[in-house]
């Protein structure tokens, strides 16, 4: 690249190294709740998605109350909504494990086909309440912006915040899986649901907790995204594919994975769009891990679950 | 004559179910709608053709697809690249800058037909590209997949996938695809004017004679050992297997035909509607092809063309009276499927109605009770 | 020159007897029973209505009290988003019609058919309400994707489509009246107000992937190179939906354009205009005008994320006219005080308004007649934008107008142009 001068080079090094970075952590995000859902349980939730569309209109809705009732409280009222979309998130998916899912735990593929219903009703549903145009929650002022370490340098503090969350949300994941009595109970269900139920745990209740904070980390996430993206009925499904592939190619049940394959798939991406076009960049990152799949069909970390 | 009778239509049962289906797609259909209905219904059976194809491949062949519309829209490609060089002859493209290509070409600055465009000059090579090109990607796919003994989830997971990239290209690509617009405003078919109502008569009959071909050939390799292996394969993978059998052979063949049967269905598509969109390459198409064989009953071909003309009907009629209740209705139709007629209109049919049909061929004795397991019964650890 | 022959062929086609032969006899039978009656009566009870034999012949779904007309947006799907505006203000301009008394003594009912953001069912259903409702005209359509599935079912059934998008122009169908912007008008004027106030010759292009914003981009590089004589330093294409434009803006960062020229659409015009933001580029320092902004999409995008930026548009919302203030209380009045109006609103708001006019002119209901009256030229409609001119190529004769973006989600109009001619197939690009 002639004609640029060191330092703009440099920065632009700095940006492209953070936005991929930002990507990261974006796909990260996404894939998080969907690996404990899918990587623990078996089960496919096309309707991952949707759950991320209820944590963004927690937030428009947070953002619409404390606006009118409690001006003064403008600042800090995202980290309250935050945790908020957790718990409905969290909520919504107790109910639908409750209603849906605990009867097809033997049927995985048809869980595929009934949370792909579930999806549509939940759109058809955001869109009654919250009508079909796209919505905008006014954010706090130090969500917005940029941080110039150098007068050529602009780290978007939004992108700083997502990082931040799945950073917090990435250990809470991995202490809550790794650490916790819960999560011993939850891989030991995973490994072998019989001899787990055998040995004095309620399976049944392990399935429907995990799911739920799987869907609750999806609100989480949602929530998080209303800072980069937008909120309208449909918004869940544009993350639903990436979201899969990031869990598939990092190899089911494997946090590990599943943090290395957001990193490698946004690092790709992220390049590749710089030196080819958009659309292009977004295609072969797809390729290749289509091929890479193949090559290494459980994806990039297998984890040792008893056949 | 009697292996003809028993092995591809189906014995007596099969033979009454294929009658039935003729005479409501040739007969019923005909008499009782409009023109326009009639088109419509022509256009739910192409979906029909996917849907038969997705019985094989995941009803016999356990292996669900969620890109069987990029199969279906292949076919509908390559036809409709045929009928766009018909319809861009130097004559009627004259005003454009460079005339005898296609409009949208001229509109992405393209002023050379693209070289894979060439042979669609030729509607003998379109109508084996038709066939073929599925068929090689199928191939191909299913090749690299079931040799590495990547299947259940993942392979539905990929498939997927692989529908996004191709919906991805093919809209990016528009100076050579079309893009987002599609192939739009196709009108002959080597010189025969497709838009006229005696033509969508006899496209009509010509898509139903084909749908009802692939199911009697579906019935055949149903019926030979190759069915009974796959069955065997879906419910007990690792024995048959064990038993020395090549388990991905099968597969690749099963899936590749699956493939074909989409993409017939995706060029009689083209040749009723007249024009094609990558929305029907995406992902959610393929999701619906998917409901459409659930509903049918997964393991009945001719459920399948039921369930989708089911289906389709209830989109059209509730998104003529209710536009916004459509998604709840079609949501609650995946989740009920699932939960409470996992064997779609066949289970309905083997539940209420065949005592009755049976009754009525004459207290008839069958032969071979089709000794069919349903998916539900496959266990968690196979799918996994 | 390019106009006139591309003409001929659908016209001459949309002609052909063919159509007409289409029909049930029943409903023809039952048509000339009515007319029959109606002639009967028309001269003492129905005064000014004239009766339905004289103002339909070709058997649309004309009664003596009514007319059906069709509507056909997404309600559903990704395009729910943007065509609720439409949908609306294609509404309120029925109603008021119907207040008024109707279209030649006729009161307007509506069949609302949703396509579904799918363009084959855009197709279905536009074929449903030419051949099974018969409708007389149908307002609808918001992407070029759904138009151009449209286009060979209106040009065979012989109907009428108003279009409400500003879009890529290269279209001039005898069945279809655009009464958005077609891609010269929005494009030229802006980029001359662009490089006059702010001296620009560097400019940066990036659009979503498709047609529309590719056609207009080329449109808008040839005059940047050869009219502004400026530079075109970056030319980029998102693919639709996507939400990560962090390389993107990078690249911009490095060129340094003096003007970002965009039309990015849908989901990814929010995750554009937000990650603009985050990254320092503001209207403070940078000039960004796009062509892809409206009321509606600053809802959503939110107003403090454009702060500053341009939108080149033929309509805002905040357009300091009484006709204008008088529409937005109307359409508040009926629709929310929340509902934001944009250009394509208005756009689908003039549609109905163009038809009845046309249809009075030409004293019928019959395409051909009233395509003969749009063509006269001398169709003309007081939109809320202003005096808007339907022009013998199907387009409307507009004003381009610049608008501010204020953190509220509304825009300062800082410059008006003159009338521009539609002309949708421009030589030499």
């Amino acid at each position: 690249m002639g004609g640029y001068s060191i330092s703009d080079l440099w920065s632009i090094v700095v940006m492209q190294g953070f936005s991929g970075l930002s990507l990261f952590s974006v796909l990260l995000l996404m894939a998080l709740g969907l690996a404990i859902i899918f990587g623990q349980m078996g089960v496919i939730n096309m309707a991952h998605g949707e759950f991320m569309t209820i944590g963004a209109y927690t937030i428009y809705l947070f953002s619409k109350v404390t606006e009118q009732y409690f001006p003064a409280l403008m600042p800090y009222y995202f980290v309250i909504a935050i945790f908020a979309a957790f718990g409905i998130a969290f909520a919504a998916g107790y109910l639908v494990e409750y209603l849906l899912i605990r009867h097809l735990y033997k049927r995985p593929l048809d869980t595929l086909l009934a949370t792909w219903g579930l999806s549509l009703i939940m759109q058809q549903i955001f869109r009654t309440v919250f009508g079909a145009r796209e919505v905008s929650a006014t954010l706090p002022d130090w969500l917005m912006g940029s941080w110039k370490p150098t007068p050529d340098i602009d780290i978007p503090l939004n992108g700083l915040f997502v990082m931040g969350i799945s950073v917090v949300v990435t250990a809470a994941v991995i202490l809550f899986l790794y650490r916790s009595t819960w999560g011993l109970r939850v891989r030991a269900t995973t490994q072998n649901r019989v001899m787990a139920g055998s040995v004095g745990i309620n399976t049944k209740k392990i399935d429907r907790v995990t799911f739920a904070v799987g869907c609750g980390i999806a609100g989480i996430a949602g929530a998080t995204f209303t800072t980069i993206a937008s909120t309208g009925p449909t918004s869940g499904s544009l993350y639903i594919v990436d979201t899969f592939l990031v869990v598939v190619f990092g190899g089911a049940g494997s946090v590990v994975g599943t943090v290395s394959s957001a990193f490698s798939i946004a690092q790709a991406q992220s390049i590749l769009t710089f030196f080819l076009t958009n659309a292009m960049g977004k295609v072969v990152t797809l390729l290749t891990i289509i091929i890479i799949l193949m090559l290494r069909p459980e994806g990039l970390f297998t984890s040792k679950v008893r056949k | 004559m009697n292996a003809f009778y028993s092995n591809w239509l189906g014995g007596k049962k099969g033979a009454i179910e294929l009658a039935i289906l003729a005479a409501f797609i040739f007969i019923v259909m005909p008499l009782w709608l409009d023109i326009f209905r009639l088109n419509l219904v022509g256009k739910y059976l192409t979906y029909a053709f996917a849907a038969v194809g997705l019985v094989m491949v995941w009803g016999y062949g356990g292996i669900l697809s969620l890109g069987q519309g990029v199969f279906f829209g292949l076919g509908g490609y390559c036809m409709a690249m045929y009928l766009k060089l018909e319809a861009s002859d130097p004559v009627s493209t004259a005003h454009q800058t460079t005339p005898g290509i296609p409009d949208f070409m001229d509109w992405n600055q393209v002023t050379q037909l693209p070289l894979f465009w060439e042979p669609f000059h030729s509607l003998i090579f379109t109508l084996a590209a038709v066939i073929m090109v599925p068929l090689v990607l199928a191939y191909v796919i299913s090749t690299a997949m079931f040799k590495r003994r990547v299947g259940g989830v993942y392979f539905s997971i990929i498939t997927q996938a692989i529908a996004a990239i191709l919906t991805i290209l093919v809209v990016g690509q528009q100076g050579m695809t079309g893009g987002i617009n599609g192939i739009t405003d196709l009108k002959t078919l080597h010189g025969w004017n497709i838009n006229t109502e005696s033509a969508k008569y006899i496209l009509y009959y010509v898509n139903g004679a084909l749908l009802l071909g692939v199911i009697m050939l579906c019935r055949f390799i149903l019926s030979s050992k190759f069915g009974r292996l796959l069955l065997a394969m879906r419910d007990k993978e690792d024995r048959v297997r064990f038993s020395g059998y090549d388990v991905a052979n099968f597969k690749i063949f099963t899936f590749s035909m699956g493939a074909m049967i989409s993409a017939i269905g995706g060029a009689m598509f083209i040749l009723q509607v007249g024009f094609m969109s990558p929305s029907l390459i995406g992902i959610v198409p393929s999701i619906e092809m998917v409901i459409f064989a659930a509903i049918g009953g997964r393991v009945s071909l001719v459920g399948a063309v039921y369930g989708t003309l089911l289906v389709n009907y209830g989109k059209s009629a509730f998104s003529e009276s209710f536009p916004s209740l459509w998604l709840l209705f079609m949501g609650a139709l995946f989740i009920g499927v699932v939960m409470f007629f996992p064997n779609g209109l066949a289970g309905l049919y083997d539940v209420y109605l065949k005592g009755r049909v049976e009754s009525l061929a004459g207290k008839f004795k069958k032969k071979n009770p089709p000794a069919i397991l349903t998916p539900a019964k496959t266990e968690l650890q196979n799918e996994l | 020159m390019l106009r006139k022959k591309s003409k001929s062929p659908t016209w001459n086609r949309a002609g052909r007897p063919e159509n007409v032969s289409f029909l049930p006899v029943r409903k023809t039978v039952a048509n000339a029973v009515a007319a029959t009656l109606l002639i009967a009566f028309a001269g003492s009870s129905f005064g000014a209505t004239p009766p339905t034999s004289q103002v339909d012949t070709t058997h649309l779904a004309v009664t003596d009290t009514e007319v059906i007309v069709g509507q056909l947006h997404s309600s559903t799907g990704t395009m729910a988003i943007s065509e609720t505006g439409a949908i609306e203000a294609e509404r309120l301009a029925i109603d008021q019609i119907n207040a008024m008394g109707g279209v030649l003594g006729r009161k307007i009912k509506v069949i609302q058919e949703d396509g579904g953001s799918d363009w084959p069912t855009f197709a279905e259903k536009a074929k449903k309400l030419l051949e099974s409702d018969h409708v007389a005209a149908i307002f609808g359509c918001w992407t070029s994707a759904s138009r151009k599935a449209v286009l060979p079912v209106l040009e065979r059934d012989n109907g009428l489509l108003y279009y409400p998008t500003f879009y890529e122009g290269l279209e001039q169908s005898k069945n279809v009246v655009y009464t958005g912007q077609e891609a010269t008008q929005q494009v030229f004027a802006g980029l001359d107000w662009v490089a006059k106030t702010k001296g620009s010759k560097t400019y940066y292009l990036i659009g979503s992937d498709y047609i529309w914003p590719r056609t207009t981009m080329k449109l808008a590089r040839k005059y940047i190179e050869t009219v502004l004589h400026g530079t075109v330093v970056g030319e980029e294409y998102a693919a639709l939906g996507s939400t990560d434009f962090g390389s993107t803006i990078n690249k911009i960062r490095l060129k340094k354009p003096d003007v970002i020229y965009a039309a990015v659409v849908g989901g990814s015009n929010v995750s554009w205009f937000k990650q603009l933001k985050a990254a320092g580029i503001t209207g403070k320092d940078h000039t960004l005008l796009t062509l892809s902004v409206t009321e509606d999409e600053a809802n959503g995008i939110g107003g403090e994320n454009l702060l500053g930026f341009y939108s080149a548009m033929k309509y805002f919302q905040s357009l300091d006219t009484p006709g204008n203030k008088e529409f937005v209380k109307k359409f508040k009045a009926k629709w929310g005080a929340g509902a934001p109006i944009g250009d394509v609103t208005q756009a689908g708001y003039e549609g109905p308004w163009l038809w009845k006019a046309a249809v009075e002119k030409a004293g019928s209901f019959d395409t051909d007649k009233v395509v003969k009256a749009e063509e006269s030229g001398q169709i003309s409609f007081d939109a809320p934008e202003g005096m808007v001119y339907l022009e013998s190529n199907h387009h409307l004769k507009t004003r381009l107008r610049i608008g501010e973006w204020r953190a509220d989600g509304q825009a300062d109009i800082v410059y008006t142009s003159d009338y521009i001619m539609p002309n949708p197939f421009p030589k030499g690009y």
